[in-house]
């Protein structure tokens, strides 16, 4: 079992036909995953790496069947490329796109809330979401782990990796990279969510960075709501503070958004914090050895 | 990109904005003269990129022009919070009768842009927030409908500001909101937001931040930069364009991930508790997805040119990167530095994992690199790095 991708999704791939699109798309075709065509409203009813390319999200769908889109296109048109999306109301948008304006990406996410919701987006400036064994959207790399019962969720690729990596032997039913973005589409919380009501997974694992107070609305919610056990990793803890300007960012978040902040928050409500990636590990490991 | 207060009055000033005159000074010849021109009395205002520069002295009231000479001259030169004072700006002074609160900016949170507004803005504001929060009006603002006149006044209305500044609060708050959307801007506050003994709103101090992501569309932002200010380090390393931050310690850090990166600076610090001197990271480099030899010898060779440095950790895990390339590349930086005569002084330690690290590490023990060493955890390597930069001469 997984959370939002499993092996009957359909992915489509926005900018395809571009290096990054290619190249990637090569990949997630080779671990399995069900890519069923592209989009570029210049090269439509064309073909590239085998696969159909549309004028359009919304005909990819209808010719495809179409659940999961992958957005690679280069920042200057990533808002309306997630719009497109939003319009076909394609249930999942995963926005790879490294670079997009916080003023586009505040704009497509007002977007999505205006027409309901009907597209769940991940990103942008994430890796993507696997679910180890059977499916692929994004540029996780396929081959680190297998299927297993853990859950990921984390705002860096490169820690993503690194965590599966680490607990390969476990296996994981789906690992989120939700990106370090100040706006993105699929949070936190909404990754713990579903992995609770997820029956395929066990024991969650979740990545922070400094910034922001995300983290410690995370630690509210798993008081609330999470039964099933969580470990975080908080990166940044020896980073240099930011250069903030203004009393503005104090007023709003109520939150120093320091590592150490994050830390106290989430272990406040139980969660057991590592201090490196690998110590993260092992207490992960000695929960799925208790089970 | 936070501005200075002088180019945010400039670019308020561009938008319509009502600012009082003013003239940048760099020296107190400079003052003189400007506050020659601008006549009467004249506020001398220290131009650094940090709050709270009234209670450390930095703004001063001169009555004529020889006065703003002696005022600029503690001013100039003058150090807060860590900012060194360059340059002031030398203003009309403004005859307040009131003074008022505004900004807009992204409220990360919410995903959405907030406009904040109180009647009792200045120097206290955030004391204000916290001890009479009611004062403080917080309202949302939609990306997709914006601010016009009417919302505008709606806010000022909701901070508290009285009838008679409403409209003039309208005017500035909507010009404000387009100066927000057009530059790319994650913050622009007005501090105090003023009305003058004339009748007039006035923005009589400026905050801006700029979206470094949005320079692909907005060409004149490059430059508001702040040159001189970069560390030299720092800004040879964009000229290569790499992601590099210059710090306080003595291992040099080269790793692929901005969390990554992060990560290892953290448990380079803990495993650097261990040893004499407590050595910690030299900087901050991620070199990204593709670890190229050109982008592994011009990561090299920044941190080799940085004196403080006494070792070096390169921590990569290949997830896309492929850590044969990775090891490539370490490999051919070592002949490219060294065919430029500038051979690699220090230890290198090096952890590969992931993506083909068992073929990336047979490549570096066979290339037999001179100081170069391979741990198999990031954390071993991090202590190994640390004792490495203690012993280091």
């Amino acid at each position: 079992m997984a959370i939002w991708l499993t092996e009957n999704s359909k992915i489509i791939v926005q900018g395809m036909t571009g290096g990054e699109g290619t190249k990637h798309t090569r990949r997630m075709l080779a671990s399995g995953a069900r890519v069923v065509g592209g989009v570029n409203a210049r090269k439509a009813n064309t073909t590239h790496e085998g696969l159909p390319v549309f004028g359009t999200v919304k005909e990819a769908i209808e010719q495809t069947g179409a659940d999961v889109s992958v957005v690679f296109v280069p920042p200057a048109f990533t808002k309306d490329a997630v719009k497109e999306a939003i319009d076909a109301e394609i249930p999942l948008c995963v926005v790879i796109t490294e670079g997009v304006p916080v003023h586009d990406s505040t704009e497509f996410w007002a977007y999505a809330v205006e027409k309901g919701n009907k597209t769940r987006i991940i990103g942008p400036n994430c890796p993507g979401i696997a679910s180890p064994g059977a499916s692929n959207a994004g540029i996780i790399p396929a081959d680190i782990t297998t299927a297993g019962r853990i859950g990921l969720v984390s705002k860096s690729g490169t820690l993503t990796y690194q965590l599966m990596y680490e607990l390969r032997d476990f296996g994981f039913s789906t690992a989120v990279g939700i990106g370090g973005d100040p706006v993105i589409g699929t949070t936190h919380i909404d990754a713990l969510k579903a992995f609770q009501e997820d029956p395929g997974t066990d024991a969650i694992v979740m990545i922070g960075e400094i910034g922001g107070d995300a983290e410690e609305r995370a630690a509210a919610y798993i008081e609330q709501h999470v039964t099933k056990p969580v470990v975080a990793y908080v990166a940044g803890f020896t980073a240099p503070e930011g250069k903030t300007m203004g009393h503005a960012g104090a007023i709003v978040s109520g939150s120093a958004g320091t590592a150490q902040a994050k830390k106290e928050a989430l272990e406040k409500v139980g969660v057991r914090v590592g201090k490196t990636p690998s110590e993260t590990a092992q207490l992960m490991r000695e929960i799925m050895q208790s089970r | 990109m936070d501005l200075f207060e002088h180019q945010a009055k400039e670019l308020f000033a561009d938008y319509g904005i009502p600012v009082p005159r003013g003239i940048v000074a760099h020296t107190v010849e400079e003052v003189r003269s400007a506050a020659t021109e601008l006549t009467g009395r004249v506020v001398v205002k220290a131009q650094v990129k940090t709050g709270g520069r009234g209670k450390a002295g930095g703004v001063k009231v001169a009555d004529d022009a020889a006065d703003a000479v002696a005022k600029a001259e503690a001013i100039l030169g003058m150090d807060i919070k860590g900012h060194t004072v360059h340059k002031v700006l030398v203003e009309e002074a403004s005859a307040i009768a009131e003074e008022y609160y505004f900004s807009f900016l992204l409220d990360r949170a919410n995903r959405t842009f907030l406009a904040i507004c109180s009647a009792a803005g200045g120097m206290d504001i955030e004391e204000v927030a916290h001890t009479a929060p009611e004062k403080v009006a917080k309202v949302p603002v939609s990306a997709l409908t914006g601010v016009d006149r009417a919302t505008a006044r709606e806010i000022a209305a909701a901070g508290g500001l009285p009838e008679k500044s409403l409209d003039g609060a309208a005017e500035l708050i909507e010009k404000l909101w387009c100066c927000f959307v057009d530059e790319d801007a994650t913050l622009v506050e007005v501090n105090p937001m003023i009305l003058s003994a004339d009748g007039q709103v006035k923005a009589l101090d400026g905050k801006v931040t700029l979206d470094d992501n949005a320079s692909f569309r907005q060409a004149d932002h490059e430059a508001l930069a702040d040159k001189s200010a970069e560390d030299p380090l720092e800004a040879a390393a964009k000229e290569k364009d790499l992601n590099y931050v210059k710090l306080d310690g003595n291992v040099g850090i080269i790793g692929n991930g901005a969390g990554l990166v992060m990560s290892t600076l953290d448990v380079v610090a803990y495993a650097g508790e261990a040893f004499p001197g407590k050595p910690s990271s030299a900087n901050f480099l991620d070199i990204g997805g593709g670890a190229s030899a050109e982008v592994m010898a011009a990561g090299l060779e920044i941190i080799l040119s940085d004196p403080s440095v006494k070792s070096i950790f390169v921590n990569v895990f290949g997830g896309i990167t492929a850590c044969d390339a990775v090891a490539n590349g370490i490999v051919s930086a070592f002949k490219l530095l060294e065919g430029r005569g500038e051979a690699v002084r220090h230890p290198l330690v090096v952890r590969l994992d992931g993506n083909n690290a068992l073929l990336g590490r047979q490549i570096l023990a066979d290339a037999a690199l001179p100081r170069v060493e391979l741990v198999d955890t990031m954390d071993d390597a991090a202590k190994r790095a640390a004792e490495l930069a203690a012993a280091g001469v």
